[in-house]
Order: structure tokens, then sequence, then C-alpha cells
């Protein structure tokens, strides 16, 4: 049941703490910012660096400070250990092994630079160029298929061969080589910007292939380029001392590492000293290129890896729970009945999300929460499920059902209640199916786990629940799989599938949003049946206040994490009694035809608050048309005066006897103003 | 096709004889050899016009073909036939030379706020890119953008800072802002305010609207809510499958649709009134169209064969020309 509900982070808190930390300066500058905060948070990172900047500045400036010449033969200390004037000894022909050490690092360290950026360059361009001309891209790699199956090593030799120990223009063949590998690399991300709207604007524009390419796919593989650059410059080198230790290095009396190495694996066994200077320089070389790569190429922080796990957010729910479940319910409710009590929501440790909710559904009734994003409906309709994402959980309050308060269960009891008592159907079907099965097999794994039956039995049950979802030849989409249906009939058997535990309540988050309108007709319609049917109670979680008129029988609107208003549909549609639901209604083309449409549709000016810029007051006070100074007090939801209704609003009497209506004007650019710049704070 | 006058008058000034955009038995087709060649067009055989300061909408369900059009006069798509003229000038095969030389005057509006804006470009440097590549200098280039940002509503502060920075809603004016910036005669707005909340939505529509009517802009406005379109559009252009099934003046299409399809879509549109939503639904029920599911007509005929209720066997095999019904133009053997 509920396989892998993903939280859907619209509504949610992390997503705007991920959204906080994108880049706040200019382009390069914030690239660089990113890169080198992420490179100087890790150890390695820094090591790296420090490691490499030591190397290059050393030997840039070898030839000032180096105790000896390269080639000076010192033969009253040949093969000797670190002493006073030999620090770290001397090889078989008395030569100093700092000295050769560091004169041969500028020249391995610069070849490998030319492999690094042929390979890059190469590998980099050639991805630009497929990505953005779809018809070059087949030829391009079958190319560099072609050249991932040459063998390297025999084409070097080759060359060598050739045209002898040309160091630069073998390490710029190795490139050449590399850059196939580098090509794969870069074409999927290549490919994927060029996908994004902002490209087809740009084309739009008249922007040239080679101009698109530089300014909107180039900025966003920087980061890939950073990170293979290190890892290939660490390639480059090993295959350079390779090439020396097997004697292709550059000729004899000239020190390399590769060479060094070499002349010392003669002497392993009476001098073992020897290989250690050299060894440890190249291997720490090779493993700070890595090191700055790894740094590099980690995923951003995106501030949620502070999280606690489940296992913690469990513990604490009991404990909140603990806290909160000393007022059970005096009258023991109805079977089916679901009763949500003052219930918040917060992100741990600090910002409420949703805040003293309460709302009643009674067996067979369709209650809608409705809202602009951000005004807290998804999280509370997955508080009741306990599917809340990690780092948020229920912080107050109580969800009632069967009498057994939700927000203080333990997630073993949740895993008992969702799915068998409590489904979830989700805005986007397809999150809902596993793309590796067929329908059938994942509608009869949720039957026969949830009802404990046979696998016959099970097929024969997933038959009739299809049959019961109004898909006609459901044998046929048993066997299908889900990228093989269409988004209406995905839905259908995300509802089937919601359905195989006979649950009594059905969360259903934006169920429709996402079909289109003819479909979303015919999901509703299948809905209403179901309730008809079986007793079974909705909490429909939408934006649309049409799909509110159509199906729901109560509705509570929410603005700011707060219910504003609740009642019965009909009331709070047609008398709706608090500006948001007012401005609501006044702003949806669909409340008017086209006869009456109006010049200018309603708006409200600014947006919804964040959860931190809540004030103690009416949360809606800054937005609304009607604010006057009685709003900046903390509003009580009270009884509206139509059957059971209420409404948080002090004005809402005021405004009901003068009959006021919300206004089309435009939004003050004072306004707008401001607003942006309380975000940017 | 359709040469009458609009119903709004208001807003649509006298015709002259040359439309902004003429589209003419346009055929798209996805992929490429013999398989695809088989495979129904997603666009096939479809032709409107836009008249200056006129605002056409494109409306159908999704696989229609809408933003498909949209795609192939923006050159972002290629056309596998018919044609696609700006002001009398054959753009259909137009390459990115020839869509500079337009000067900026065929513009865009996509759906989705987040990814219409390169984040990695400050709000200045995507506003000034089209002018920049026409040779407008970047002082002026990023003087323009300033007075642009202000006529959306938007700080002038704005150029220096980046779409992560702003909501959804303010991202989508920024939008409306860079394609407006070269003074365009037509915008193609394709979904542009699907993604956004009710508030935000009505923000944007009403800034299109008055953009529209201060400039004397024509759009053609791609959506998929004939509710939205009706609140722009005076003339509505209805597809299915790739198809035109009815065309006419807004007020008919949506008020009086004579296509069965136009019919179910415009009783689906459910409204925020529960009593009169509870008659459409009702209504909706009584059409008897079939579920939505149901497959694609055979080539020949009608593609909403399948679906519809009147459908006989001449739906079946003989594809329905488009005819005058009333205001609007219908492709149905019995509207």
């Amino acid at each position: 049941m509920i396989p892998n509900v993903a939280p859907a982070p619209a509504d949610s808190a992390p997503a705007t703490a991920a959204a906080a930390v994108q880049p706040k300066s200019g382009q390069r500058a914030a690239f660089s910012k990113i890169s080198a905060s992420r490179l100087f948070a890790s150890p390695g990172g820094v090591a790296g660096v420090v490691w490499l900047a030591a190397l290059v500045v050393a030997s840039l400036t070898a030839q000032w400070w180096l105790p000896y010449k390269t080639e000076d033969q010192d033969f009253t200390a040949v093969l000797s250990g670190p002493t006073a004037a030999h620090w770290l000894g001397t090889d078989e022909l008395g030569r100093d092994l700092l000295s050769r050490i560091f004169a041969a690092a500028a020249g391995t360290l610069g070849t490998s630079l030319i492999t690094v950026i042929v390979g890059v360059v190469l590998g980099t361009a050639l991805a630009m160029v497929a990505a953005g001309r779809g018809q070059t891209e087949g030829g391009i790699s079958r190319v560099t298929e072609v050249m991932m199956s040459l063998p390297g090593t025999v084409i070097i030799l080759a060359v060598i061969g050739a045209v002898g120990t040309n160091i630069p223009l073998i390490m710029a063949i190795l490139g050449v080589l590399i850059s196939a590998g580098i090509y794969r690399v870069m074409l999927g991300q290549a490919k994927s910007l060029q996908s994004q709207l902002y490209v087809d604007a740009a084309k739009v524009d008249g922007v040239s292939t080679l101009g698109i390419s530089l300014r909107h796919v180039l900025p966003g593989l920087t980061n890939t380029i950073v990170v293979q650059s290190a890892l290939i410059f660490a390639v480059g080198m090993l295959i350079q001392a390779g090439l020396a230790f097997i004697g292709f290095g550059p000729p004899i009396p000239q020190p390399s590492w590769g060479g060094m190495i070499q002349g010392a694996s003669q002497h392993v066994y009476d001098a073992p000293w020897l290989m250690v200077p050299t060894g440890a320089v190249l291997a720490l070389t090779v493993l700070a290129a890595n090191a700055i790569g790894n740094a590099l190429g980690k995923a951003p922080n995106t501030g949620v890896s502070h999280l606690p796990s489940a296992a913690a957010r469990r513990q604490r729910s009991v404990a909140a729970g603990a806290a909160a479940s000393v007022a059970e319910a005096g009258a023991i409710p109805a079977k089916g009945h679901l009763s949500v009590r003052g219930l918040s929501v917060g992100v741990d440790g600090g910002t409420p999300l949703v805040t003293d909710v309460s709302f009643d559904v009674g067996p067979g009734t369709v209650l809608g929460l409705v809202g602009e994003s951000g005004c807290g409906k998804t999280m509370t309709a997955l508080s009741l499920l306990g599917l809340l994402p990690a780092g948020v959980s229920a912080t107050g309050g109580q969800i009632l059902w069967n009498g057994k308060n939700l927000a203080a269960a333990t997630e073993r009891e949740m895993e008992g209640i969702r799915g068998r008592d409590i489904a979830l159907i989700s805005q986007e079907p397809m999150r809902a199916l596993d793309p590796m099965f067929t329908v059938g097999y994942q509608l009869t794994a949720a039957i026969r786990r949830l009802r404990k039956v046979g696998k016959a039995e099970a097929h024969a049950e997933a038959l009739s629940l299809l049959e019961k979802v109004g898909i006609v030849d459901a044998k046929r989409i048993l066997k299908t799989y889900p990228h093989q249906i269409s988004g209406g009939m995905a839905q259908r058997v995300a509802i089937a599938l919601a359905l195989s535990g006979r649950p009594r309540l059905l969360v259903a988050d934006e169920p429709t949003t996402a079909l289109d309108v003819t479909v979303q007709a015919e999901i509703l319609s299948l809905l209403r049946s179901l309730v008809k049917d079986t007793g079974m109670s909705v909490v429909m979680v939408t934006h649309d206040l049409g799909v509110v008129a159509d199906i729901c029988d109560n509705v509570a609107v929410m603005y700011a994490g707060q219910v504003v208003e609740s009642g019965r549909t009909a009331n709070i549609l047609d008398n709706p009694r608090h500006p948001y639901t007012l401005a609501l209604l006044a702003a949806d083309p669909h409340a008017n035809t086209a006869a009456d449409m109006p010049e200018r549709l309603a708006t409200i000016s600014g947006q919804v608050p964040q959860p931190k810029d809540w004030p103690t007051g009416c949360r809606f006070m800054a937005r609304c048309q009607f604010a006057g100074s009685a709003c900046a007090a903390p509003v009580p939801l009270l009884p509206s005066g139509s059957e059971d209704g209420l409404v948080r609003c002090v004005k809402a009497d005021e405004l009901a006897v003068e009959g006021l209506e919300w206004l089309a004007t435009e939004v003050p650019t004072h306004r707008v103003l401001k607003i942006v710049e309380k975000d940017l704070a | 096709m359709s040469i009458e006058t609009a119903e709004r008058q208001d807003t649509a000034p006298v015709a002259p004889e040359q439309p902004m955009l003429e589209v003419k038995d346009l055929l798209v087709r996805y992929g490429r050899g013999r398989k695809a060649a088989a495979a129904p067009a997603a666009v096939d055989g479809v032709s409107f016009s836009i008249r200056p300061g006129e605002t056409v909408g494109l409306v159908g369900e999704s696989g229609s073909g809408k933003s498909t059009i949209g795609k192939a006069i923006l050159g972002l798509q290629k056309s596998a036939g018919g044609t696609i003229s700006y002001q009398g000038k054959d753009i259909t095969y137009a390459g990115a030379a020839e869509r500079r030389a337009l000067g900026g005057e065929l513009r865009a509006v996509f759906q989705d706020p987040n990814s219409s804006l390169n984040p990695r470009q400050s709000i200045g440097a995507s506003l000034a890119e089209p002018l920049r590549i026409r040779g407008v200098t970047a002082a002026v280039a990023r003087e323009k953008a300033e007075a642009m940002l202000e006529r959306v509503g938007l700080p002038r502060e704005a150029v220096d800072r980046y779409p992560s920075q702003f909501s959804g809603g303010q991202r989508q004016r920024i939008a409306v802002a860079r394609a407006l910036i070269c003074e365009p005669k037509l915008v193609v707005c394709d979904e542009a305010v699907s993604a956004l909340d009710l508030s935000t939505q009505a923000q944007v529509l009403n800034l299109l609207a008055d953009l529209r009517d201060e400039l004397g802009l024509s759009y053609l406005f791609i959506a998929h809510d004939i509710s939205v379109v009706q609140f722009l559009a005076q003339r509505v252009v209805v597809l299915y499958r790739g198809q035109v099934m009815e065309s006419g003046p807004a007020a008919a299409v949506t008020e009086s649709p004579k296509h069965p399809f136009t019919q179910a879509l415009v009783a689906a549109s459910p409204v925020p009134r529960p009593a009169e939503q509870a008659e459409r639904r009702m209504l909706r029920e009584s059409l008897g169209v079939r579920t939505a599911a149901a497959v694609a007509g055979s080539p020949g005929g009608c593609p909403f064969s399948q679906r519809c209720p009147l459908a006989t066997e001449l739906c079946a095999s003989q594809r329905p020309a488009l005819r005058r019904v009333g205001a609007a133009d219908v492709a149905c053997h019995y509207a």
C-alpha cells in the first residue's frame, strides 16, 4: 500500500530552505563561491589544495632554492638515507633526491595539465555540439565509441615508436583518447540543459547555436568540468610515471618521477629507502587531485543533512503525543469518524508550518482542504497518514480516528493503519506505481498483503477493483506496465491500489490537478460513486474551487497554516465570509461566463507569507483590502452564523452586513516592492 | 480560415487585409523515418490566422498538439508541411538568422517559470540577451530592462538579482518582461499561467490584458483551461488529436459550443458554484461522451468518433471538413 509516497515538496519548508541556499551574487562569483565553500568544507579537499599548492610553488621556484643541481653527484654518499646534507637521501649515483624530485615536479604537473586541457576541452566541445545539433550526435557518438575501444597503451607506444619520447605530444594524444570518456559524461548533462525552457526562449530570440552553447549550456557544465579535470589530472600523472618507468620518460640524465621510481626498483633490496620519497610524493599528489575532485563533486548541501533519521522521528512523535494526548475527547466518536483538534505541524526545532487546525470528517462525507500553495494543506493531509517528510512532525493537537490519537501513534501503529484504514492518492499517479512491475503484480501484491488472501483470490479481487474504478478492459490493463497507460488510467489504477485495503478514509492530495478536465470530471465522478457505495470518507486537498463545488460536502479554507473559514460547501462558496475566500473566488476565471467576463480579474496583492514571517495578528492582514487596526491582534475562529460554519476574521460580520466585494485593483507597485525586499532580507 | 469580425470589437481594431500571423494546413510529425510517417501526425492540417491586436486562444487536452503548434510558429519544432506566414512573409522554415531579422517581433512566454529563466544568469542578463544580439549597447539594454521590470510591477533593482530569489508569479512577470522587451507585435503564450496559483494567475492575466490594450499586441494564447482562454481571447480554436474541431468567437465557442468535443470540454470545466456545478455535472453525464481512455479514431475518419455520442459509420470513415455553423466553424458531420 502507498508505495513510495514522496511528500509533495511544494508546500514544505525544506524546499524553501533549499531555495535559500541558491547562489546570491554574480554568475562566476556565485559558482566559485559554491565550489570554494564545498572544497574547503571537506578536510580532504583542504589537504589536497594545500599539498598541490605547495608542490606547484616549490617546483616553480626550484631553481632558486634547490640545494644541489640535478646532475650533481656526491660519491661520498651513494644510496644514502636521509642525512643533514641530503634531507631525502641520494640515489645510486649519489644525486640528491630532494633536488631531483622537485626539479621533475614542474614538468610532470605541466604535462599532466596538457592531458587535462586537451581531454576536457575536446570532450566538452564535442558534447555541446552533439547536444546542440541533434543530427550530429549519432556521428560523434560512434566516433567516440571507436576511440574508447582502441587500446590506449598500444597507440601511445606506437606514437613513441614513430616520433620518439616527445612527452607533451604523448600527453596531448592521451588527452584525445580520454576525451571520449569525458564526452560521455558531459553529453547527458548538456542535453538536459538544452531541453530547458530558457534555451527555447534564447532560440526564439534568434541566438545562434554557438551562443546558446556558450551562454546557457557551458555555465551549467562548469562544476562537472572542474571535477573531471581534477580526476584526469591524477590519471595523467600516473600514466606519465608509468611510461617513464618502462623507459619512455624524458632522456636519461633529466629527472622524472617515473624514471626515479624505476631506478629505485633496481635497488629495492640493498637500498629500500630510495623508493620512499619519490613514491610518497607521487602518491600524495595523485591523492591530492582525487581528494579535490571528490570534495568538488559532492552533492551541494541542501540544508537537510542535519535532519534526524526516521527512527529519531518516531521517538519524538511518541514523546510529543504523550504530552498532547492527555485530553482525550470526552465523547467516543462514531466509527469511521475523523476529528482533528488543534493540530500543529512544524519543522523540528522551530518554524511552524500548520497551527491549530481543527476539522471533522464524518463517514461518507467529503471534506475539501483548499488554499494556495504554501498554505499548509498538503502538510495537514500528510500528517493524517503519519507521512510527514523527514524533519517535519506533528508538534501538538490530536488526530482522532476511531477514538485513537494518530498524532501520538508510533510508526508501527501507523503501519497497521496506513493502507488498511486510511489510504492516500497523490497528484502524480505515476509516482504511486513502480515502473518495473506490471499493474497486476502491484495490485495483487497489495491485496495479498493487506487482506491476507491467496494468489488466485487476489487476482480475482484485482480484476474486480479495476472494474470498480471504471476500467473496461481490466484483464489487459493488469498485464501492462505503468508507462504503457495514460495519466487518467494511471490515476484510476492508483485509486484501485488505494482501495485494495478497503480503507474507511481516503486522503486525496490534488488527485486531478495533473489531468485533463475531461479526465478530471471522470475521476471526480468515480470518487463520488465510491463514497456513495462504500461509505468511505475523503479528505480532498485541492486548489481548485470548482473541484470543491463538484465533490465536497464541507470545506476548510486554509491560509498561511491556519483554517480561515470552514463549513458547508454551499454556504462557503455562495456566501463567503472571510476576505481570503472572497478574493479567491473573485480571482477565479471559472467563476465567470464569457458574457459576464470582467475586463480585469480581481487579484490579491503580494504573496502568501513565509512561515517565519507570520504576524501574531491576522495572517492575511497585509494583503487584505479590508484590513484595519483591529486585525493586528490574534484572531480566533468563531461561528459565522450559517449552520456550523466558522470564520477567522474580526470584520466578518461587518463585511457581511455591508455586502462588500473584493475589487479588481492592480497590485500597487510600492507594495510589490516592499514584499520583494522582505523576501531578500 | 475564419474571417468574420470578432464580437469584442473594443480590443480588436478594424482588421487590415494582412493578418499578423497565418497558419495554413500545418502538419507536424514527431520522429523520423518510415515509422513516424505511419504514426498519426501531432498536428494534422491546422489552419488559423491572427489579426493585428487580436488574441486567439488554442485549447485542447494534453496530446492535442496545441503546444506543438506554438513551437512550430516559434521555429522550435520542424514542420512537415503547410505554411506559417508572419505579416505575409513565409517563416515556416526560417533559420536562426532569419528569425533574428524579424527583429524580436515574434516572442514567447512559456509555462514553467522555474525553467524559463537561466538560473545562472542575473535577471538583467536574461532580459538584455535579446537586445544585445541585436546590437543594443549594454548600458541601453540595462536601462530598458529596468524600465520593463517596472512596467510589469517589479522593482528596478531586480536586474541584479537571480531567478531563485523570486516567487513563481514574479518569475512569470519577468518572463513576460523578457518577451516584451524588444517591443514585439505577436507573443505566443504557451500555458503561461497554468503553473501559478489562483491569485497570481489573475495578476499575470491582468498584466497580459493591460499590455495588450496598451501596446496593441497580438497573442496566441495556448492553454488547456477554456475559462482562462475565454478571459483573454477574442477567438478560440479547439483542437483534438492534432485537428481543429471548432473555431470561432470566444463567446460563441464557450457559451454555445457546437462540436460534441467542445461541449464535453466546456461541461467538464468545473465552476465554483455548487448548485450550478451540480447542473453542469448532470448535463455532462447526459452528453454520453465516452471515456477519454478510448482509442483513437481510424486514420481516415473523425479523431473524436470513438468517444462521440453522435458518431455513425460515416464518422469512422470520413474526416469531416470545417463548415460554418452559427458563428463558428465546426468539423462535425452532425453539428
